[in-house]
């Protein structure tokens, strides 16, 4: 059974039509990568699998739990299905450390010594070991993002949601965090990435999806996808991204 | 100046009975619309529409009758229905329920300046409404509500003189008593308003100092 399971997803803001019918599932230990134009919808079916929005008709479905933002069950998917923002969204009143142990210890009431031993390791993971006790204004762009990753890690989840997590990122910066997304695939976690980064989609996903107008316009593993282009407008928006003059 | 020294030696005693009354008036009526307002706020971005809706006709209709009509309305209306209070008690009521639409308005403007990618972050870590508000919002928007809450404490430390109106013998009260059984009106409206500043001028500097710290963002 794949991990997690779109089937024809539709949703709409207002008259926006944003997704218009997506099916894809993403399997255990699978590195899914979404491209596209701005506006094509890609951090929207993001957004609603872990049911930050809500959508119209069509189901998803995590590990067989239909995700519905208003009913029960939807904490229980949260906590297994973490989410890495484009703008961080660190809790700005805590260190780096107390970020990352505020859902163990608050959500899932991991006893706090437990919990703090855990996000100092996380912390070291991401090459912050240093910076356990800064508060994110202290922080540079990509060390919050490395914060935000380890806090996402923090739950133990069997998946992480990445929404343009380096988009907001000063160039010199996105290597840090593409290298530990990376090391985070080599260690199979599973994972959704919305990106611009084709480099880092062609090296690390194991599967690519290009959304266009709120559809899947084409789909395949990512070495194929990326380097040669079935659909006309894929080879559009890549010639677009990788040559922008 | 002689002569305003010895008055001022006679009537501060009576006065400062004045005093401790403004102060429990205000006191009082400060932990009372704190928590009305919280609760006001609360209810008005709780997502759930007749709460709000409630919330929101109750604070516009205190906003909209004078504090003057709604400490009558305790102190002498509520009798007839069977509720009876002391002066205090029913100031103390009055003024903490008038107050606690302006602290509300406070709050919500408080809690509403926090970004959306906050929630978001905390729901993504399976934080429910309240704790996103305990762990999250609430303790960011403190500090963003705190300068004007220090401006309603100033504005409620003068506003305890309206119990006067239902009896309460607090410091205006007490100044207009003695003035006019003494005539020695100078006097006492000069200490009386001494005494408010020095009630007062404390509570500006604290704003002012808690504006400094917490304004720059």
């Amino acid at each position: 059974m794949p991990m997690i399971e779109l089937d024809n997803v539709h949703k709409s803001f207002g008259a926006n039509r944003v997704i218009r019918g997506i099916t894809t599932h993403v399997s255990k230990g699978e590195v899914v990568c979404i491209i596209g134009p701005s506006g094509s919808g890609k951090s929207t079916i993001l957004r609603c699998i872990n049911g930050l929005e809500g959508y119209d008709s069509g189901s998803i479905r995590f590990e067989g739990i239909p995700v519905n933002r208003t009913a029960k069950s939807i904490t229980a998917v949260r906590t297994q299905v973490s989410m890495v923002f484009q703008r961080f969204n660190l809790f700005p009143h805590r260190t780096a450390l107390e970020n990352v142990i505020e859902g163990p210890v608050f959500v899932k009431r991991e006893p706090r010594a437990d919990a703090q031993a855990h996000g100092r390791l996380l912390l070291e993971r991401v090459g912050l070991a240093d910076k356990v006790g800064a508060h994110p204004h202290e922080l540079s762009g990509g060390q919050q993002q490395r914060v935000a990753i380890a806090r996402a890690l923090a739950m133990r989840p069997k998946a992480i949601l990445f929404d343009e997590p380096t988009s907001a990122l000063d160039p010199e910066l996105v290597g840090d965090v593409l290298a530990v997304m990376r090391s985070l695939a080599d260690e199979g976690m599973t994972m959704v990435v919305v990106t611009h980064e084709i480099g880092f989609a062609r090296e690390v996903a194991d599967r690519v999806l290009f959304l266009d107008g709120g559809v899947i316009a084409e789909e395949g593993p990512a070495a194929e996808l990326l380097t040669n282009p079935r659909n006309p407008r894929t080879r559009d928006f890549l010639r677009r991204v990788l040559k922008p003059l | 100046m002689q002569g305003f020294l010895k008055d001022s030696i006679e009537f501060l005693p009576i006065l400062l009975q004045g005093l401790r009354l403004t102060l429990i008036v205000t006191a009082g009526s400060l932990v009372l619309s704190t928590a009305l307002g919280l609760l006001w706020a609360l209810m008005r971005v709780s997502g759930v529409p007749v709460l709000a809706g409630i919330a929101k006709t109750f604070v516009n209709t205190i906003r909209g009758i004078p504090i003057i009509v709604q400490l009558f309305y305790i102190y002498f209306v509520l009798p007839d229905l069977g509720i009876s209070l002391t002066a205090v008690q029913a100031a103390i009521i009055g003024l903490g329920i008038a107050y606690s639409a302006y602290q509300s308005e406070n709050f919500r403007a408080g809690i509403e300046a926090i970004d959306r990618g906050q929630v978001e972050a905390a729901q993504t870590i399976g934080m429910g409404w309240g704790l996103t508000m305990r762990r999250v919002i609430l303790p960011q928007a403190f500090k963003i509500v705190l300068p004007p809450y220090g401006n309603i404490m100033i504005m409620m430390l003068k506003d305890s003189s309206q119990a006067s109106t239902i009896t309460v013998a607090e410091l205006a009260l007490q100044g207009k008593l003695i003035a006019s059984s003494t005539f020695q009106n100078t006097t006492v409206f000069t200490l009386v308003a001494l005494l408010y500043l020095c009630m007062s001028i404390p509570l500006i500097l604290l704003v002012g100092h808690l504006e400094r710290r917490f304004g720059r963002r």
